[in-house]
């Protein structure tokens, strides 16, 4: 009786079961391994990474194969196994500027110090299906090697010949020397920020609060929001300043030893977002900034990321609050995919002692009004 | 998963701390919302994550465990919760209300009387009754502060003038011992008494809101209503078809493709008994 809901275990087992050879599709075929996606579909493992927030491209594939390429999917794996890992130390935080560049590009200037250093982009190549990639054997062109004069990136820059070095400076740290861009500044006595992953999300947040829970928001979500500031929800008039990708180090200071060790490099995007500036009685007209930052390639969600940030600003900067996404507690609260889809999917689940309930008030309802109209 | 790689109770012990601190602050302030770091689970939000990291902090090897889910516990999710707490704790679980002492719900309270000892867990997903009347939380930490519950009252107010009767049937907005304006969890307007002055400890899990509140034992629980209209339990014209009763929750199935209808009680393990 009632096998729809009360399906028991036997049904969820054979459920499971389903999932599985679902999974694994036409059995005539080699299974996809987790190395696989993790080296050819890993633009998907960023993602997942980020909204999953842990930087482990292996476990983030793991998820992706397990899900069968559902990211929202993975992401939520991926935190429901980062949860049971223990918090053992803060790193320092992590220098971008410093980074080891393989793209960097500034849409303010034409030519910026360092050169603009295309990458692996697909920006300026047109969008045809490339029907070689059907053929089971390897596509001609993929060459085992990055090309040469992509070390660290091919540059269109005139000055071919500098090499940098060292990481190129940041295009807000050249901005802000002559005063035009407002400073990074850090709250008076520089306090610990606030740890998302440890303590809920309180309202108002502080913009270390809010940059965190965008860094592991939707990048749908925040792709929209951001979208809607620039048609007129909220204008920011923003400019791409910089956007950099590559690794950097983290570090951590070991107690025993007391200075800094490396443990490893991370691949991070990030956007530097120059907006319409603001001036007050005390300070003159100035850039103000808005800013993104995601694990792995991720320059949609770093530059949504940017814009929503700025947009978040408003009040801060004295802007009136009109727009769904300057509103911190409307853009935060619903910015987790993990939350969301959750919420929106529980519905799934059975309701039917509450819609009994509307049932037997309905039914009274319907009858008392019956009586009112003989 | 393999057990051994996860921690009794699957929540790392540090986290286990956490809630319980919540917990407390939330049972020494009945009513009011205590914020707590929620964590991902291994369950989607919205499928009872609060409820479910209430459970795991709280149970110990000598529990008893009882999940339901719309009263029943053979409902798949009840089903899903049960196992996963057995799993990864290894506790023995039942579906009796007399032999549980931890019983995770989500959307009713079992019609067999609670006693001193035992602890209900409710699974929340909107700790907050206001929250349709004010979005806007620095808005409603402000009311609650002042016990500024007017908005709630004229809810009420017009749906009696529009209807004829408080239209809200689940969910339904309860004063904890005068002070606090409190959400009971989706359970029926049916279960609303049971939660004044009941002889077991009530906590209230919101994963994805981060939030618990409680009832500790014997607190004075008042649903919302007026003098000339006072709260009023949902009732039945039929009993039950299976075991007859008259004084259960009761659940409307349809038989066949005529519509024709049968009642039968939403607690398996009290229509069972009986």
């Amino acid at each position: 009786m009632y096998v729809a809901v009360k399906g028991g275990e036997r049904a969820i087992d054979a459920a499971d079961q389903w999932v599985r050879s679902r999974r694994r599709g036409n059995r005539t075929l080699a299974e996809l391994s987790v190395a696989q996606i993790q080296e050819q579909l890993h633009l998907s493992v960023a993602r997942v990474m980020a909204e999953g927030a842990l930087y482990d491209p292996q476990l983030a594939a793991l998820a992706i194969k397990q899900a069968a390429g559902d990211l929202v999917e993975a992401a939520f794996l991926l935190r429901a196994y980062r949860t049971t890992l223990p918090r053992l130390t803060d790193s320092l935080p992590v220098d971008t500027g410093r980074m080891r560049i393989e793209r960097r590009i500034s849409a303010t200037f034409k030519e910026v110090p360092g050169g603009q250093i295309l990458g692996p982009t697909t920006d300026y190549g047109q969008r045809l299906l490339d029907f070689s990639l059907l053929g089971e054997e390897e596509s001609p062109d993929a060459n085992p090697e990055a090309p040469q004069d992509a070390q660290p990136g091919a540059r269109s820059s005139v000055k071919r010949s500098t090499v940098a070095t060292s990481a190129p400076l940041r295009v807000t740290e050249l901005m802000g020397r002559d005063g035009l861009l407002e400073s990074e500044q850090a709250a008076p006595g520089d306090p610990q920020p606030a740890d998302l992953t440890r303590e809920p999300l309180r309202f108002p947040a502080a913009r270390p609060l809010r940059l965190q829970a965008l860094a592991r928001g939707d990048e749908g979500y925040l792709l929209g929001l951001g979208y809607s500031t620039q048609r007129g929800y909220a204008h920011t008039h923003p400019f791409v300043g910089e956007l950099r990708v590559g690794q950097v180090e983290v570090s951590v200071i070991a107690p025993e030893l007391g200075f800094p060790v490396v443990l490893g490099e991370i691949e991070l995007t990030e956007c530097q977002m120059i907006n319409q500036f603001a001036g007050s009685d005390e300070a003159p007209p100035m850039f103000t900034r808005g800013y993104g930052l995601v694990f792995g390639q991720g320059e949609r969600k770093s530059i949504a990321m940017a814009l929503v940030d700025r947009a978040l600003r408003a009040v801060e900067l004295g802007e009136p609050e009109t727009a769904p996404a300057q509103d911190q507690e409307f853009v935060l609260s619903h910015c987790d995919n993990l939350e969301a889809s959750g919420f929106v999917q529980h519905l799934k689940l059975p309701h039917h002692v509450d819609f009994q309930s509307e049932l037997e008030l309905l039914r009274r309802l319907r009858a008392d009004h019956g009586t009112r109209e003989s | 998963m393999s057990d051994a790689e996860f921690n009794f109770a699957y929540l790392d012990e540090q986290t286990k701390r956490m809630i319980r601190r919540s917990i407390l602050k939330a049972v020494a302030i009945p009513g009011y919302q205590v914020p707590f770091a929620s964590r991902e689970m291994p369950l989607p939000y919205g499928w009872g994550t609060g409820g479910l990291q209430v459970t795991c902090a709280l149970v110990g090897p000598d529990d008893v465990l009882k999940v339901i889910d719309q009263g029943a516990d053979d409902t798949t999710n009840a089903v899903n919760i049960r196992r996963f707490i057995a799993r990864t704790t290894g506790v023995q679980t039942t579906t009796h209300t007399t032999k549980a002492t931890l019983i995770q719900t989500r959307h009713r309270i079992p019609e067999t009387p609670l006693k001193a000892g035992q602890i209900m867990v409710f699974q929340v997903p909107q700790p907050e009754p206001m929250f349709r009347l004010e979005p806007r939380e620095t808005e409603r930490r402000r009311m609650h502060a002042m016990a500024d519950y007017g908005l709630m009252q004229v809810r009420l107010y017009e749906d009696i003038a529009r209807h004829g009767h408080v239209a809200t049937t689940y969910d339904y907005p309860v004063m904890v011992e005068d002070r606090y304006l409190m959400s009971p969890s989706p359970i029926p307007k049916f279960d609303v008494p049971k939660l004044d002055q009941s002889p077991a400890l009530m906590l209230f899990g919101a994963g994805r809101e981060k939030r618990i509140h409680a009832l500790p034992p014997y607190t004075r629980v008042e649903p919302l209503d007026f003098d000339d209209y006072p709260f009023e339990r949902q009732r039945w014209e039929s009993a039950c078809a299976l075991c007859g009763s008259r004084e259960s929750f009761l659940d409307e199935m349809i038989m066949d493709d005529a519509g024709t209808r049968q009642f039968v009680c939403s607690d398996t393990d009290w229509c069972g008994a009986r």
